[in-house]
């Protein structure tokens, strides 16, 4: 007898929650590390000759009065000087940041500049809109077509499982201080493509079971059936996926690592939220509607 | 019969990785490469309403005739210049050594004047027919000015009118210079000093000529890779992308054996199919582009791990190779229809709502998916029905069963 996921179902919604919590507090306590596409201003991605550290670029920068701008090594792993560094002040003008890199040149020696970027805050505003806007017609576009192909109850639990993914990885990022950029709402959106395809695959089984279906087999065993009929492509699947990702984490550039981290938690919770979640929710709403059902019945026959 | 499959089967195969290891590389290297991956400089410009002009429809088109004019004098390479939306203006401009004077030339208004004595405008940069850089006889820098036929006219009533007393030559409001006129100058020609070097008057000289922007321009948004960084991450992105595509290879060969090498075959022509989509589509590739390629993989041999796991299950309930390959295809093909599709919703809306580099992804994954759904599906049954039909191949094992 293969292990009954459904019949644990609580404590998954549980394991879910323990996993979610914290990054939801992180959330509302600590909220995010928004870069400059978001918040507008200007970032330097700077390499100099030798190795500076983070106190040496802030000294450098008291002068103009950005001391107070974020600064980071590109490497962080409890090393405390770098070549690389990434400064984001606020919005300068041209003129300002000629002279601020220039003086930066006489107090911290000369260096290479890899990146600039400057972005005003209404394209900062607007990206936020977009996003949210994207992230809506998406949503509205997807239980559209699932509840035209299977029924709204499957459309509503896999719009939850991926709520769950989301969240996961916001929180996550906001946990970890990592900066959320414009390519971060591209990796979200990805998350939410990925993990809606991956519960339709378990939908569609259910779908095909419930054709066949005998009134000896729950809901319970049918959904459980399905799970297992498809998990060993659900596990290839995530396997592939995880690891072409991975590559791209551990040997792409500086500039794709958070790209591809948002990814990888992003599929790894998306395979799970379609196994322990989705499948799930959709059974307790079933069961619920049987039981008012037969409720009802019972109730009329009185 | 079963000779001739089995060199059908061969003679596709050959073909397809024959084409791909000679035109996937300069296919890959010929599509267009975004500035984050060869260095260069974005820049939004928005136009904006003063006091004195009001932006509407016309002046923009004026201002991306006009920044296109600039552009191309200042001699840089393969310039992108879009408009987008009502006011703003997208110009790109690939490895750009110095982005900061570029921008700077970009966004000037350059609207010239001459003022007489009392401070009165009597000429504009219209009445310019030619600006050109020169070294002047004191070894200074200026600009050599020719002015139109009606210009000219204008320009030596002006110098008549005020022998003897100073004309004022303005640039944005700010006097250039104010030499006193000793005598009328009829010539149509006149020049313009106070220029600290030759760039500074070369790149006065391009101003005048393109012509002023009618209205007010901002810079929105500016974004510029260096290009040590644009190379850096081209080659990190070129490795990590062969070592994900060689791992998925790997695992199709492990797992399915002769139908994985099947499925590896199709997804070769699949990226092949896929660089020649985005070349035709005129596309540009940027990371986030690389990154949906990556998906757009994942989910082709997702297809493939469908159909193959169906297969396998069909076999295994005692059904005949051939029927449960048939099963395969037909049953995993309503999964991927609907798991795919509903991904294509996604990307979609990414398509017409994103913009940059979000639309970039949106893209290859649209594209991606669609094209995934032909070699993963089709051109994958098609090889397999070949080698079934060798009838050489007779144990599920060898497939994967």
């Amino acid at each position: 007898m293969k292990f009954d996921i459904i019949g644990k179902k609580y404590w998954f919604f549980l394991l879910s929650a323990v996993i979610i919590i914290p990054g939801l507090l992180s959330i509302v306590f600590q909220g995010f590390n928004l870069g400059i596409d978001f918040t507008g201003g200007t970032l330097l991605d700077l390499k100099f000759a030798r190795a500076v550290t983070v106190s040496e670029v802030r000294e450098a920068l008291k002068e103009h009065q950005l001391e107070n701008s974020t600064i980071q090594l590109a490497v962080s792993d409890q090393i405390e000087t770098s070549q690389n560094v990434f400064i984001r002040t606020p919005e300068l003008s041209d003129d300002t940041r000629r002279v601020v890199l220039s003086d930066m040149e006489k107090k911290l020696g000369t260096f290479d500049t890899l990146r600039v970027e400057k972005v005003g805050a209404v394209i900062g505003s607007e990206l936020t809109k977009n996003a949210i806007i994207a992230v809506v017609i998406a949503w509205v576009g997807m239980i559209a077509y699932i509840s035209y192909r299977f029924e709204f109850k499957f459309a509503v639990a896999g719009i939850l499982a991926i709520v769950h993914d989301v969240f996961l990885v916001l929180g996550v990022f906001s946990l970890l201080h990592k900066e959320i950029d414009a390519s971060f709402v591209a990796a979200i959106l990805t998350i939410i493509g990925y993990s809606i395809n991956d519960t339709i695959v378990i939908f569609d089984r259910i779908r095909e079971n419930l054709k066949t279906h005998k009134k000896t087999e729950s809901f319970n065993e049918l959904v459980n059936r399905s799970i297992w009929q498809t998990m060993t492509r659900s596990i290839y699947t995530v396997l592939t996926v995880v690891v072409a990702t991975a590559a791209l984490y551990i040997f792409g550039g500086e500039t794709t690592k958070n790209f591809s981290l948002a990814l990888l938690i992003g599929f790894m919770s998306g395979a799970y939220s379609s196994i322990f979640n989705a499948s799930p929710i959709w059974v307790t709403w079933k069961e619920y509607e049987e039981r008012k059902r037969i409720a009802l019945k019972t109730s009329g026959s009185k | 019969m079963r000779w001739g499959n089995i060199t059908k089967f061969l003679a596709v195969v050959f073909v397809i990785l024959i084409a791909s290891g000679y035109y996937m590389s300069p296919l890959a290297t010929s599509i267009k490469q975004g500035l984050d991956l060869q260095g260069g400089t974005h820049v939004v410009l928005e136009a904006v309403d003063t006091p004195e002009a009001k932006v509407d429809e016309d002046a923009v088109q004026r201002v991306v005739k006009i920044i296109e004019k600039r552009v191309n004098e200042i001699g840089l390479t393969e310039p992108i210049i879009q408009r987008q939306g009502e006011r703003r203006i997208i110009v790109e401009l690939p490895g750009v050594k110095e982005p900061e004077k570029a921008i700077e030339m970009l966004g000037k208004t350059a609207l010239l004047e001459f003022q007489d004595d009392s401070g009165a405008t009597v000429m504009t940069g219209k009445d310019l027919k030619d600006a050109k850089a020169e070294i002047g006889q004191n070894k200074n820098n200026v600009v050599a000015l020719e002015f139109s036929d009606d210009g000219a006219k204008l320009f030596a009533d002006l110098t008549t009118k005020n022998v003897g007393k100073h004309i004022s030559i303005l640039l944005d409001k700010k006097v250039l210079t104010s030499p006193v006129v000793n005598e009328p100058i009829p010539s149509g020609k006149a020049i313009i000093t106070g220029s600290k070097s030759i760039e500074e008057a070369q790149n006065l000289a391009i101003l005048l000529r393109s012509g002023s922007l009618p209205v007010k321009v901002d810079v929105l948004e500016m974004r510029t890779v260096g290009p040590t960084l644009g190379q850096d991450s081209k080659e990190k992105s070129v490795v990590a992308f062969s070592i994900g595509i060689g791992a998925i290879v790997l695992f199709m060969l492990f797992f399915y054996r002769l139908a994985g090498f099947v499925a590896t075959v199709t997804l070769v022509l699949y990226v092949m199919l896929l660089l020649l989509a985005l070349k035709m589509l005129n596309a540009t590739l940027t990371l986030p582009g690389i990154a949906g390629i990556i998906l757009s993989i994942g989910m082709a041999v997702d297809a493939n791990v469908l159909i193959f796991e169906r297969f396998k299950e069909e076999y295994r309930a005692g059904k005949t190779l051939r029927a449960a390959m048939d099963a395969g295809f037909s049953r995993a093909f309503a999964t991927i229809l609907d798991s795919n599709l509903t991904t294509l919703i996604s990307a979609a809306v990414l398509f017409f709502l994103g913009t940059g580099s979000v639309k970039g992804f949106a893209i290859t994954l649209g594209v991606g998916i669609i094209l995934s759904m032909f070699t993963a599906i089709t051109i994958t049954k098609i090889l397999l029905k070949m080698l079934m039909h060798t009838n050489v191949f007779k144990n599920g094992k060898i497939f994967g069963a």
